[in-house]
């Protein structure tokens, strides 16, 4: 699997992001200037990572949103090319239109940064094969603007055609107000486009991949990720 | 020319940071707040010297940019 990572000024996971899929693909990354207008050829998978893109200004990922290298990740994932954005990531695809909705700020007005419970919703896409169907895996959260907004509309059709791929829970896998800690709509953590082929996710799954990390929950994704290729091969 | 881009969030959004505000204003004793909406305001100067063409530009601003408007309104209002 040859992925790309790219790469903005005041993102700040985008080595952490690379070493996971090192781990996972045994390829070297390929980082991307977000100023480039193409994607090195024969990507397999675009990752915008997580950070504080152009210090949050304006609207968190915002900016990112409308940089160059954007609209080759839009022409990339129009010809199903898949697309991976962790935290800041996820707020830049929301911005850039690849995913509908937008990241509010947490309900509760703070910073959240520790581990959470999501719930694999399914297994039969590339972002999720390495996991069983409702699974409960445990990862890190670091955002104040997580909180998954859409409206009733939207909802409806990412519930209907399931393309809510992972969901904040209890640690035995309750979806309850409880373990929704950033007041998400339908307790969204990580959704899908239309095609599946775009995934946008709060959560950090490449800082749990390592023993030494102290749990290695995150491996599952990039796992999948690979296996997808190995299969296409 | 001077024009003024003023960004709200639509109705309906739950918006913590104005309610946060209204929380304040209330315990500071400031009377009679029903309720607080947190805003953006634009200041922006622009070369044109034709109202309408100044007004088609920043509403383009408005809407690549300046605004999500999954959540927000806009009003350009151009000053002088």
């Amino acid at each position: 699997m040859k992925s790309a990572v790219l790469v903005f000024p005041g993102i700040n996971r985008e080595r952490d992001m690379a070493r996971a899929l090192k781990l996972a693909s045994g390829n070297e990354t390929s980082m991307v200037w977000h100023a480039e207008t193409a994607l090195p050829k024969g990507t397999d998978l675009v990752v915008v990572p997580g950070g504080f893109s152009y210090g949050d200004y304006l609207r968190c990922g915002a900016i990112a949103a409308r940089a160059p290298v954007m609209d080759a990740v839009r022409d990339f994932a129009a010809s199903g090319g898949l697309v991976l954005g962790v935290c800041n990531g996820f707020q830049i695809l929301c911005e850039s239109g690849l995913l509908p909705g937008v990241l509010m700020r947490n309900a509760g007005l703070k910073f959240v940064c520790r581990d959470v419970h999501m719930r694999v919703e399914r297994s039969d896409t590339p972002f999720t094969r390495g996991y069983n169907a409702g699974q409960v895996i445990r990862v890190p959260v670091a955002h104040g603007e997580g909180n998954y907004e859409a409206d009733e509309e939207t909802l409806k059709r990412l519930e209907g055609d399931g393309r809510v791929l992972y969901r904040y829970c209890s640690a035995d896998g309750v979806v309850d107000e409880a373990s929704n800690f950033n007041g998400a709509a339908h307790s969204i953590a990580g959704i899908v486009n239309e095609r599946g082929n775009v995934l946008g996710m709060m959560p950090h799954p490449e800082n749990h991949v390592e023993e030494i990390m102290g749990c290695t929950d995150g491996r599952g994704l990039f796992a999948g990720l690979v296996q997808q290729f190995e299969k296409a091969a | 020319m001077k024009a003024r881009v003023t960004v709200t969030l639509k109705s309906g959004i739950l918006d913590p940071q104005g309610k946060a505000i209204e929380g304040a204003l209330k315990s500071l004793g400031v009377d009679g707040v029903a309720s607080v909406r947190q805003g953006k305001v634009f200041d922006i100067e622009l070369a044109a010297t034709d109202k309408a063409k100044a007004e088609a530009a920043l509403k383009a601003a408005a809407d690549k940019l300046l605004a999500n408007t999954v959540i927000e309104n806009y009003r350009v209002e151009v000053l002088s």
